[in-house]
């Protein structure tokens, strides 16, 4: 399962940084959902995946996953959540005042 | 703390009350409070000088930053306390003078004494201090004060370009220096400089000890403007007076000669160090001393006079350190030794004379073209007179103490091939020749600053203003420095053993105290030797080529006065400007994906060269979990949805396809034993795929994206990269983990969780006890992410208000 989630991983990277490197700022804000999509799921997948019950220390009497990493990625959900969101408005207001998204035409001028 | 190591540092505490003593007491020219303080310590540094003269010094060490070897330590020796009688004294003179040169209503004065401060206290602080790593870092603030006060009147655009100027050329002295210190203390195993002296005969045959002596001579040549790097002193003429004949005759220009003879003890008596001080110390004499023929400025000439001054205390130097060379150092290149120190002293105080003279002319006329000047001999009688004896000294005429000290430079140049030790006997003859030649044009560039200033026909109409004498304050301090100058030159021997002796028994260390060579007994009249029929010829060429100045002054040689060496300077200057530019335009591009594909090469290049230098790739299947066909089915699924993502081109389906790969996620997440991550995953996309869906509203639609065919390759080159550097270190940190049997960090907050925190859902009790600081500062960054959504969304810029 590890090497099925490293691949997933990849492809969530790849596609990410593809987006990332776009003239659109929508793609871009799109490219960085993906790539935290793919952090939270390397946090996990490093840790090994499927190994003993959730960590609810009264239900159970055995192994535990690591609870560790769960924490970790909750934390960066929430985080990314706020990031993307943050991202959303600018590009929301950047197209507002300069009336385009491409971001090859919102280059500074090359005097400055 | 103790009483010295105070004295060094109050320049610099008085320099935090200057601005507020300029702002409460306007009334008061702030320079009569900074005179205090160069006084004061002139003073208390006169109590040291019974104590050095019996052969003792003071040494005192607090320790600064232990870890890095760095003492504060204070280190009194005869070298150092001249440096230190030297810096205050012309100190106090330079702050009186100042006085009467800045007027206190249109000069800012708190700014120009609390630069003045800093100077005084970074000097004193490079004399004083043993430890190299507190001299370096007292050095360059020298630099830095010293580049404050040439660009004192900052709106002059030449002050500005002699600030750069000074400052990118001796920097980079200091800098090279740093590299010299470094290797010293690889040397020597410390940074004390005494115990560096102390392991002399070992270090020589260490294969850095040559490298350490060229980093080090090269702080040392750009500090005392020594060629070709002189050619920052020139344009340090632009600042005020005061701080010309401070900085840059008597003492800041001169931290080069003090760390010359100071490491002379532990680089001496190598061929490599006498031949690279005594070449460059000529060269620099010869070379300013026909500059300062050709200036038109009287500043000028004093600049390059100033130079060809060092040179030749730098050659006397090198020669005089061929002493260490035996096992007891011989008179007569201890004699060079004398010479330096002694003419490094008159230097001082005739320089600074001719500075404040100088000062004088261009204050009460307004220009300091000689061109201009002429005549003001009967209406300067003061200034005159001053100039006179100043320029007499520093050609080398009796009875001053220049003619002492220059004999005694002859002296040593034709003393040269007494022994043939270095293969002297090569070059030597140059020696005397050079010298000779270099103190014909001194006496002729000391004919034109006196003669062409106040001999000649006085013209009215060259001066904006109504000529007159100087106020009688500004003409203290340099009747002063004259009357030393009358007074060591009649009876040179009041100081030799106050300040001469001790001085050289520093440089010349390890030599019993009662060895003749320590003996210093001058006297002007040597029998009819070599030197004086040399200084007979100086006189006599000199006056014959000021005679025939009318005749060669309009040769082009003579006209052109700005140094050729300056279009090397600017040359180096246009070409690191050019090419910095060149690199900024290159990686500054404005564009935002060049940025992120430096970024992304650059992780991919570093993250890949660790995995392979620490050959951490690594797959290990047996050790992972089994694959059920629902997983498979799932995992196809997602992949497919991603791929698929820039491939949409339209809105809502885009939304779609990214709200699925949030919602697999989750159930990833499901099956990983993550149940609370998977709720936060589902609540979190939720409300992503409603902004996602907001922000396409007001958002032009998603078009075919087109790249540049140079671009379109890489992109995809760079995003499969990046994708198979991470699935490396995925599978390649499993596997290590598999390999290896690795305790989680999170068994303890596992096994404490019910009982320390109450709680049973480990991933909660995680979230807020063990990491809660974390989890309340995750929630301020969503706060202030919030305040900045809605601050984008509702602030609007008044009419005509820019972003």
């Amino acid at each position: 399962m590890e090497l099925l989630m490293s691949i997933s991983i990849g492809v969530l990277f790849m596609v990410g940084t593809y987006l990332l490197l776009s003239k659109s700022i929508i793609r871009v804000v799109m490219g960085l959902l993906l790539l935290s999509h793919g952090a939270h799921l390397l946090l996990l997948t490093m840790a090994g995946l499927k190994q003993g019950m959730p960590a609810l220390v009264d239900r159970y009497d055995q192994a535990f996953t690591d609870p560790l990493p769960q924490a970790l990625i909750l934390t960066a959900i929430v985080i990314s959540f706020g990031m993307t969101s943050f991202s959303l408005a600018i590009a929301y207001r950047t197209y507002k005042f300069h009336k385009t998204d491409n971001l090859d035409e919102l280059r500074g001028s090359n005097d400055d | 703390m103790s009483l010295t190591l105070f004295a060094v540092l109050l320049p610099f505490v008085a320099a935090i009350f200057i601005p507020l003593l300029y702002k409460w007491l306007r009334s008061v020219h702030t320079g009569w409070f900074v005179f205090v303080i160069p006084l004061v310590l002139f003073g208390y540094f006169l109590t040291f000088i019974p104590d050095v003269m019996n052969g003792n010094y003071y040494y005192h060490s607090i320790s600064w930053v232990p870890t890095l070897g760095m003492d504060f330590s204070v280190f009194i020796d005869g070298w150092g306390l001249l440096f230190a009688l030297l810096i205050t004294g012309i100190g106090f003179l330079v702050v009186l003078y100042s006085i009467y040169y800045l007027d206190k209503k249109r000069e800012a004065l708190h700014n120009f004494y609390v630069y003045l401060l800093l100077f005084m206290g970074a000097m004193l602080g490079v004399v004083l201090s043993d430890n190299i790593l507190v001299l370096y870092v007292f050095w360059e603030i020298t630099s830095l004060s010293s580049m404050l006060l040439i660009s004192y009147w900052y709106k002059r655009e030449a002050s500005i370009e002699g600030a750069q100027k000074s400052t990118l050329i001796t920097v980079f002295g200091g800098f090279t220096m740093l590299g010299g210190i470094a290797l010293l203390s690889i040397i020597t195993g410390t940074l004390s400089i005494q115990e560096m002296i102390a392991q002399a005969d070992t270090a020589v045959n260490h294969p850095y000890f040559l490298a350490a002596m060229i980093l080090i001579l090269v702080g040392a040549f750009t500090k005392s403007a020594q060629f070709p790097f002189h050619i920052w002193l020139p344009d340090a003429m632009e600042a005020p007076t005061p701080v010309s004949a401070y900085l840059h005759s008597a003492t800041m220009v001169k931290a080069g000669i003090y760390l010359v003879a100071r490491f002379t003890p532990f680089f001496g008596g190598t061929a490599e160090w006498f031949w690279i001080l005594s070449s460059f110390g000529l060269i620099t004499l010869l070379y300013g001393s026909l500059s300062a023929v050709r200036q038109k400025d009287l500043k000028s000439i004093l600049a390059f006079s100033t130079i060809s001054q060092l040179g030749m205390i730098m050659s006397l130097l090198g020669i005089g350190s061929a002493a260490l060379y035996f096992d007891v150092p011989n008179e007569i290149y201890t004699g060079a030794v004398l010479a330096a120190v002694f003419h490094l002293f008159n230097h001082a105080t005739f320089k600074g004379s001719l500075f404040m003279a100088a000062g004088i002319v261009d204050h009460e006329t307004g220009t300091r073209d000689i061109r201009k000047l002429g005549g003001l001999m009967t209406i300067m009688p003061a200034t005159f007179t001053i100039s006179v004896i100043g320029a007499a000294s520093m050609a080398g005429l009796p009875p001053f103490n220049g003619f002492l000290s220059k004999e005694k430079f002859f002296m040593a140049l034709t003393d040269v091939t007494e022994y043939s030790i270095f293969s002297i006997e090569s070059a030597a003859i140059w020696f005397p020749i050079v010298g000779w030649i270099a103190s014909i044009f001194t006496f002729l560039y000391c004919a034109i600053f006196v003669f062409r200033t106040f001999g000649g026909k006085f013209k009215p109409d060259n001066f904006s203003k109504h000529v007159h004498e100087a106020p009688i304050g500004m003409l203290i301090s340099p009747i002063i420095l004259v009357t030393i100058v009358v007074i060591v030159g009649i009876f040179p021997n009041i100081i030799s053993p106050v300040l001469l002796e001790p001085a050289i028994a520093s440089i010349m260390q390890g030599v019993p105290q009662d060895h003749p060579a320590f003996n210093v007994d001058i006297y002007h009249w040597h029998g009819w030797e070599l030197e004086l029929f040399m200084t007979i010829a100086v006189v006599v060429l000199g006056s014959l080529l000021y005679a025939t100045m009318r005749k060669w002054e309009n040769f082009s040689i003579y006209q052109r006065e700005r140094d050729p060496v300056n279009g090397l300077y600017d040359y180096g200057l246009k070409g690191l400007v050019s090419s910095s530019k060149g690199v900024t335009k290159l990686q500054m591009t404005g564009r935002l994906k060049d940025y992120l594909s430096f970024i992304s090469v650059f992780l991919i290049l570093l993250v890949m060269y660790t995995m392979f230098k620490f050959d951490a790739f690594g797959l290990n299947l047996a050790g992972m979990s089994e694959i059920t066909v629902y997983e498979a089915i799932l995992v196809l699924f997602f992949i497919v949805s991603v791929l698929a993502i820039p491939f949409i081109q339209q809105r809502v389906a885009a939304v779609a396809v990214l709200g699925f790969v949030g919602f697999y996620i989750a159930l990833f997440f499901v099956i990983f034993r993550a149940p609370d991550v998977a709720m936060t995953q589902l609540l979190v996309e939720t409300v992503v795929v409603i902004l996602f869906m907001l922000a396409f509203y007001h958002l032009p639609g998603l078009r075919k994206e087109k790249d540049k065919p140079t671009f379109a390759f890489p992109r995809v080159m760079i995003s499969v990269a990046v994708g198979i550097t991470v699935t490396a270190v995925a599978l390649g940190a499993n596997a290590y983990q598999q390999g290896h049997d690795l305790i989680p960090i999170s068994n303890y907050q596992v096994e404490n969780s019910a009982d320390l925190a109450g709680g049973y859902n480990v991933v909660n009790v995680v979230l807020v006890d063990y990491r809660g600081l974390d989890t309340v500062l995750e929630l301020l960054v969503l706060g202030i992410a919030a305040l900045a959504v809605v601050t984008l969304v509702k602030l609007r810029m008044k009419e005509g208000e820019d972003l």
